[in-house]
């Protein structure tokens, strides 16, 4: 650690308006403050973007007054992958494994919009199979649960509540082994294309998922124990990071944090995509706009999720062997896969139809895995209820087999916005709470 | 529909471009349209909202594609058409702004796109606001949609787009001191060309490509 306690590195004296300017990296406070005779000091503490308590590389500057935070403000970037502009030289398949990556805690929910926003353009939405359409709500449900245990988990951990922490990644790898058992990737699965999914479910899948809801009705009730009426973990979220209905639409936040204002707003119900209207489950709310609710409706929607995720499991039963991709040979992926004995790869029988049978399937194959299919003009906004709240893909085409544009509005991003409104006046501890109830991933904020 | 505007042109028939095609048909010229405006009436709800835009005089045409509606707006007219939007026909919530750059759209290059949604109707419509690329001047709704801070500076830092009145217009994603606005058509994507057993992959943008 340096240590500059008479000159700033990047401002002279005379650089600044506010006087003589301290930069402090982490060394005895007494032999600084001996140096300062001003009462009235600012002090601004730059937290992150390399700090276990941010959530990922997030950036916060602090203004503090003894431990009062006066003024907050983020900085973020340190992330971006340029993914919307990659997206703009991939054909409209190859971009669901780019979008995949933004928000790396709910994957499918950023699949999930772009491929309802290509279905759109493409006029294909009441042509994906009822199998495709059960699958991705499964999936995505699995992702919800989750997604919010990392919330839980990481967001205790950073309370100091660590026993959150082990039990929540303990569950969420049951999750994980679902994914890859189903997608065969744990995350970044690229699963959902437009048209329906890539694969079919495998053999034994269904018994899997039975289990795994089994294991968590009982886990469940578990968190609720554990922390619900818990003392510290209520002390230290109860009436931390404030924000009422009108703050939250004044900033556009939506999710669990506007639902923990008592408004019931879930797209699923409001807007429903990809069959939710046929699911039975209720939208969870709390009415004390701080981090406990949040925290509450996010436990109580584990518990719906694995409601609706019982449901679909009931329902693909009885779609054994029905269609997981749409008919129109134009448009669906030949994905064709099959186990052999060196693991997945192409199914042989596939491989025979185009080498051996069909030159016009091997064309066919050829044209559509080189060149993609052609979107028609225009532009869609599909949004879907993300963990985090309202995920949407603002997609443009221009006719061609690229996409022209692909802007997604990511909850993270805007929820942060919530940062300077929900912390200021508040001990600098209720920070990191109320960054944590926002649960902002850092993959989607930058993107 | 009808005065279908082209916004670009495409070569070719097979989508390939470079190939030395031999055939004659890679000099076929085709017009880029985008859809058309509607005529009224548009059906259900959406002529009240078009009424209540006409009142503040801003509104230049209605596209309605895929049962979404695009209200296009003169951009001097925006923020009265925000307000009238929020304050009588309760889209409380904006999801943002996206910026679209459409290089051969002449006089009109760049698109800020801002989604909105009424909670209380249910009802979701698409802004379009355009400016040309030699004078990137919108103005800002931060005012009247606070949300709209970041997405903001995220078009400025993306497009170039100036957003009159923002009260801080910095770039957001990237470094502050980074040159050009990244996620322009005319601004290369990069890369380089990776060699793996002899053989050399180029960098995505200079891969054969399809239009």
């Amino acid at each position: 650690m340096t240590t500059s306690t008479s000159e700033d590195a990047y401002a002279s004296s005379a650089d600044t308006t506010g006087g003589r300017v301290f930069t402090v990296t982490g060394q005895d406070w007494d032999s600084i403050s001996a140096a300062i005779d001003d009462a009235d000091e600012r002090i601004v503490v730059n937290m992150g973007p390399q700090h276990p308590s941010t959530h990922g590389v997030l950036r916060l500057i602090l203004e503090l007054e003894g431990e009062t935070v006066t003024e907050a403000r983020c900085g973020i970037g340190y992330l971006h992958t340029g993914i919307e502009k990659n997206m703009e030289y991939r054909s409209w398949t190859q971009g669901v494994t780019f979008c995949t990556r933004m928000d790396y805690l709910s994957p499918f929910y950023n699949e999930m919009t772009y491929v309802l926003g290509v279905e759109r353009l493409l006029d294909i939405e009441d042509d994906i199979p009822e199998k495709a359409q059960v699958m991705r709500v499964l999936l995505m449900e699995l992702n919800r649960i989750s997604s919010h245990l990392v919330c839980i988990a990481t967001g205790g951990m950073e309370i100091g509540a660590l026993t959150v922490m082990t039990i929540g990644f303990r569950e969420r790898e049951m999750v994980l082994d679902l994914f890859e058992l189903i997608t065969g990737l744990r995350m970044n699965h690229a699963f959902f294309r437009p048209g329906g999914v890539a694969q079919d479910l495998p053999p034994g899948a269904l018994d899997e998922i039975r289990d795994f809801v089994k294991i968590m009705k009982k886990r469940l009730p578990e968190y609720a124990a554990l922390c619900n009426a818990n003392p510290i973990f209520k002390a230290r979220l109860d009436n931390v990071g404030h924000l009422d209905l009108a703050g939250c639409l004044a900033l556009g936040i939506s999710g669990p944090v506007l639902r923990s204002t008592g408004y019931g707003w879930d797209l699923r119900k409001t807007q429903p995509y990809s069959g939710y209207e046929d699911y039975d489950f209720d939208v969870q709310t709390w009415d004390t706009c701080d981090a406990y609710g949040r925290f509450r409706v996010r436990l109580n929607e584990m518990s719906e999720s694995l409601r609706i995720v019982e449901q679909a499991a009931e329902r693909l039963a009885g779609l054994e062997g029905a269609p997981v991709m749409v008919a129109d040979k134009k448009v669906a992926w030949p994905s064709q896969l099959a186990i052999g004995s060196d693991g997945m790869g192409n199914s042989l029988d596939h491989i025979r139809h185009i080498m051996g049978e069909s030159m016009e399937g091997l064309i066919h194959h050829f044209k559509l895995v080189t060149e993609g299919f052609r979107v028609p003009a225009g532009q869609a906004y599909v949004p879907v209820e993300s963990p985090r709240g309202e995920l949407g893909a603002h997609v443009v085409s221009d006719g061609g087999t690229r996409p022209f544009r692909a802007h997604f509005r990511d909850p993270s991003f805007t929820n942060l916005q919530a940062t300077s409104v929900m912390s200021e006046g508040g001990m600098i501890a209720d920070v990191i709470v109320a960054i944590a109830s926002i649960d902002p991933v850092m993959g989607g904020v930058d993107r | 529909m009808s005065e279908i505007e082209p916004v670009g042109t495409r070569q070719g028939m097979f989508g390939v471009e470079g190939t030395g095609d031999t055939s004659g048909y890679g000099g076929l010229v085709a017009p880029v349209t985008l859809p058309g405006s509607a005529e009224r009436p548009f059906g259900g709800w959406y002529d009240e909202v078009a009424d209540a835009i006409e009142t503040t005089m801003g509104l230049e045409r209605v596209v309605v594609h895929r049962n979404e509606i695009t209200f296009h707006v003169r951009r001097q007219d925006l923020p009265a058409v925000a307000k009238v939007l929020r304050d009588e026909q309760r889209f409380e919530f904006c999801a943002g702004v996206s910026g679209v750059h459409y290089p051969d759209d002449t006089g009109r290059e760049l698109h800020a796109v801002y989604h909105l949604l009424s909670m209380t109707h249910n009802r979701r419509i698409r802004l379009e606001v355009t400016c040309p690329d030699a004078d990137p001047h919108i103005p800002s709704i931060v005012a009247i949609y606070p949300t709209n801070d970041w997405h903001e500076r995220e078009a400025w830092d993306f497009f170039g787009i100036i957003f009159d009145g923002h009260p801080a217009l910095t770039r957001i994603q990237m470094p502050d001191d980074w040159p050009g606005h990244p996620q322009r058509k005319d601004y290369p994507l990069g890369g380089i060309p990776v060699e793996y057993k002899g053989g050399t992959v180029p960098p995505p943008d200079q891969r054969r490509s399809y239009n």
